[in-house]
């Protein structure tokens, strides 16, 4: 089963290879990674989505709980959370094509953030599966290149 | 005051309270050793390969509870020390290691002599660090001793830039270590214990299964004043030998792949186990799924992820063991439930005690021949059982915990986790150092001794009476010992003829050398041995046909074992 993982660290040097070594070391799978500091400089987080059963997600969690810049863990499966992905996307925009990727921007509320000549860069937020159906839109249209971040995510309220 | 880095390297070692650094000097830590020469307190102790020096911290550590350093230098040094390393990490060792590091410039830009050694040892370390600047060495230097000592211990590596030695700054060591990030959990919870003391008193199969964490926690008073209390049978793990005593009338002696078909067939027959500072190793349990089916599972760990990891345990209690074991002792002890216990349980003593009888540690004696047990037996008989023995990995290993009776912890120092061969002699130099007035026996292989024995050197000079007794099969004998069983006797690659001849080579490193060739010389010979000052190294020529009983083969249940 999936699981998205938010971890506060230490934002020192080398923490980001003890939780990926911990990872590969351990056999353990990461579908997406994501850090970036918190309110507090010297704290990061990280937001990182795996899978495994109950066991192998216990060891996970308390396996990153053992690194010492680790300052805490949260398994936000059965958390009411808010989840997105940012992806930013190039697609051929030429002829007829153009009208439908502006159909597309509208209607999936993305934005184009560069224009050349036979290209549009377009950049859109939101859950998994919105950023999946975005591609699948474009994808006859011509897709050039992609950069997705992995999931971030947070709990909802309080 | 202002002093260099490497100054404050060396008073704050002396303010930590190391009296021994086990070191090997290169060219990033010139500036330390120049240090070390004007400094009386902490002595150095040079090597004659850095893994020695780990290992040489490790015995040192495993023989007394304090913390073994180590000091090697950039590059070449620090990568030798990985397999030290590993073998504190595995078995939970508490090991400082500080390694010189080309200067912060030239970092990154494949310098001479550098290596990334915190990236190469962040697998196998509890931590560690890289030091960035002169004025954090002495905190680092001693959250590196708290990490490596407190909660689970372990080793750490400390990485110090020449340019970080050579600068200068204010010294500062804290008084206290604050990481927010690591708080190890040390009391159980009581409501844990006390739920753990009545599923155990509702067995009536017990089984105790201790481990290495008894003899890190120091806690064998109270595993023995637990067991005694309500007559609970004992099987230790390879590294927990010496943590009951041996001689002890409840204790089944060692369990698992070469364990006693009485702690083996206990375990697979209990209804209750209580896991005390133990992991359920693969060697351990056998085949994971016929391990222990009938039994409800008891774990008491200070490492959570030891905890479920192998085996599902219905009552898991993270806290140091001998807290853990206190509580229940308080629980248990002088209540009517206790004897009462006592006598429910009379029946599976009585059925460990026939298991006990009908199929005890043995081998078949020889007249021609040396067998190897024999040996291990003289030791123990010649050392009263009051010495303590190092050893390598392979079948004298094995033979190591078999044949001679721990009664006291931290006198049998094994590389269990790793089972790295050439542990046991410089094991056995740091072990003597830090306790000199102790006998101190090395029990080697013929292919284990080979791999660090250079280190015969550093004895011979710092004059450590270390007694090294190579069970000399000519051959490796554990792998050849699967051959044998499972390769149709073809000996691929494990053919040591008996060479060099260990007696000269003892002889010509200035050690004294002695030899047996036949079973009614041995006593003598170890006698002779053990009576000779300085280090010695004795070489016995064992029959190379003996093999390892009881044996659980890989991938089987533990009752499925080959015996004599």
């Amino acid at each position: 089963m999936r699981h998205t993982i938010s971890i506060l660290v230490e934002n020192e040097f080398g923490v980001l290879s003890r939780v990926s070594g911990l990872f590969s070391g351990r056999g353990f799978n990461i579908e997406s990674l994501c850090v970036a500091e918190t309110m507090e400089p010297q704290v990061s987080r990280m937001t990182i989505v795996t899978s495994g059963n109950d066991q192998i997600i216990e060891q996970i969690l308390k396996q990153l709980n053992k690194l010492i810049p680790v300052l805490k863990v949260i398994d936000f499966t059965g958390v009411d959370t808010v989840d997105r992905e940012l992806v930013l996307v190039k697609v051929n925009a030429e002829g007829e094509g153009k009208q439908e990727v502006l159909r597309l921007v509208d209607i999936f509320r993305a934005r184009i953030v560069d224009v050349a000549p036979r290209c549009y860069t377009i950049e859109m937020t939101g859950g998994e599966g919105k950023v999946l159906a975005f591609l699948q839109m474009l994808r006859p249209l011509g897709i050039r290149e992609i950069a997705r971040t992995g999931k971030i995510a947070i709990s909802r309220g309080m | 005051m202002q002093m260099t880095g490497a100054e404050i390297f060396v008073k704050a070692l002396a303010d930590l309270g190391v009296d021994v650094v086990f070191g090997y000097p290169g060219g990033a830590t010139t500036h330390i050793y120049d240090a070390l020469f004007k400094n009386v307190k902490v002595r150095h102790m040079l090597c004659r390969h850095e893994q020695g020096a780990v290992h040489m911290a490790d015995g040192y550590a495993r023989a007394s509870g304090r913390i073994g350093v180590c000091l090697v230098t950039s590059g070449p040094g620090a990568t030798n020390t990985v397999t030290g390393l590993a073998t504190a990490y595995m078995d939970s060792i508490p090991v400082v290691v500080f390694s010189g590091q080309v200067p912060s410039p030239l970092i990154g830009n494949d310098a001479f002599q550098e290596a990334d050694i915190v990236g190469i040892s962040r697998p196998c370390t509890k931590h560690n660090y890289l030091v960035k600047e002169t004025k954090d060495l002495a905190r680092i230097m001693k959250e590196a001793f708290y990490i490596a000592s407190t909660g689970r211990p372990g080793p750490v590596l400390v990485d110090m830039p020449k340019d970080v030695l050579m600068a200068s700054a204010r010294y500062d060591l804290p008084k206290e270590v604050s990481l927010r990030g690591y708080r190890p959990t040390y009391e159980g919870h009581q409501r844990q214990v006390e739920s753990a003391v009545r599923l155990l008193l509702s067995g009536e199969r017990p089984v105790v299964y201790a481990g290495g964490g008894i003899i890190l926690s120091n806690a064998s008073g109270e595993l023995a004043e637990l067991s005694r209390t309500l007559s609970l049978p004992v099987t230790t793990t390879l590294m927990g030998m010496g943590a009951f005593p041996g001689s002890d009338p409840l204790s089944m002696g060692m369990l698992g792949m070469h364990g006693t078909y009485t702690a083996n067939m206990a375990i697979s027959h209990a209804d209750v186990i209580l896991a005390v500072g133990a992991r359920f190793d693969d060697r351990v349990t056998g085949r994971i799924s016929e391990f222990a089916p009938h039994a409800k599972i008891i774990h008491v760990d200070i490492d959570p992820t030891s905890i479920q990891k192998n085996v599902p345990v219905h009552i898991p209690i993270v806290g140091d063991v001998k807290d853990v074991l206190r509580k229940m002792i308080k629980l248990v002890k002088g209540k009517k439930e206790a004897a009462a216990y006592r006598e429910t349980t009379a029946a599976w003593r009585g059925r460990i005690a026939s298991w006990a009888k009908t199929h005890p540690l043995t081998y078949k004696p020889s007249k021609g021949k040396i067998k190897p047990q024999y040996v291990v037996e003289q030791i123990h008989k010649l050392t009263k059982g009051k010495a303590i023995v190092a050893t390598e990995v392979g079948q004298h290993q094995m033979w190591a915990a078999q044949f001679y009776n721990y009664d006291q912890p931290r006198t049998f120092l094994s590389s269990g986790g790793l089972g790295t061969m050439g542990y046991g002699l410089p094991a056995a130099i740091g072990a003597q150092v830090a306790m000199p007035g102790r006998l101190v026996v090395d029990i080697a292989g013929d292919g284990s001794i080979q791999m660090n024995i250079q280190e015969l050197a550093t004895a011979v000079q710092y004059r450590i009476p270390v007694k090294v007794v190579i069970l000399n099969n000519g051959a490796l004998g554990m792998v050849r010992q699967w051959q044998a069983l499972f390769f149709d006797g073809n000996y691929s690659q494990t053919c040591l003829p008996r060479i060099p001849d260990f007696v000269k080579l003892a002889e010509a490193y200035g050690a004294k050398g002695f030899r047996a060739t036949k079973p009614e010389e041995v006593p003598e010979v170890l006698r002779k041995g053990f009576a000779a000052e300085g280090p010695v190294l004795i070489d016995v020529i064992t029959d190379p046909d003996e093999m390892v009983y009881p044996m659980v083969p890989a991938g089987a249940g533990l009752t499925e074992m080959l015996l004599v």
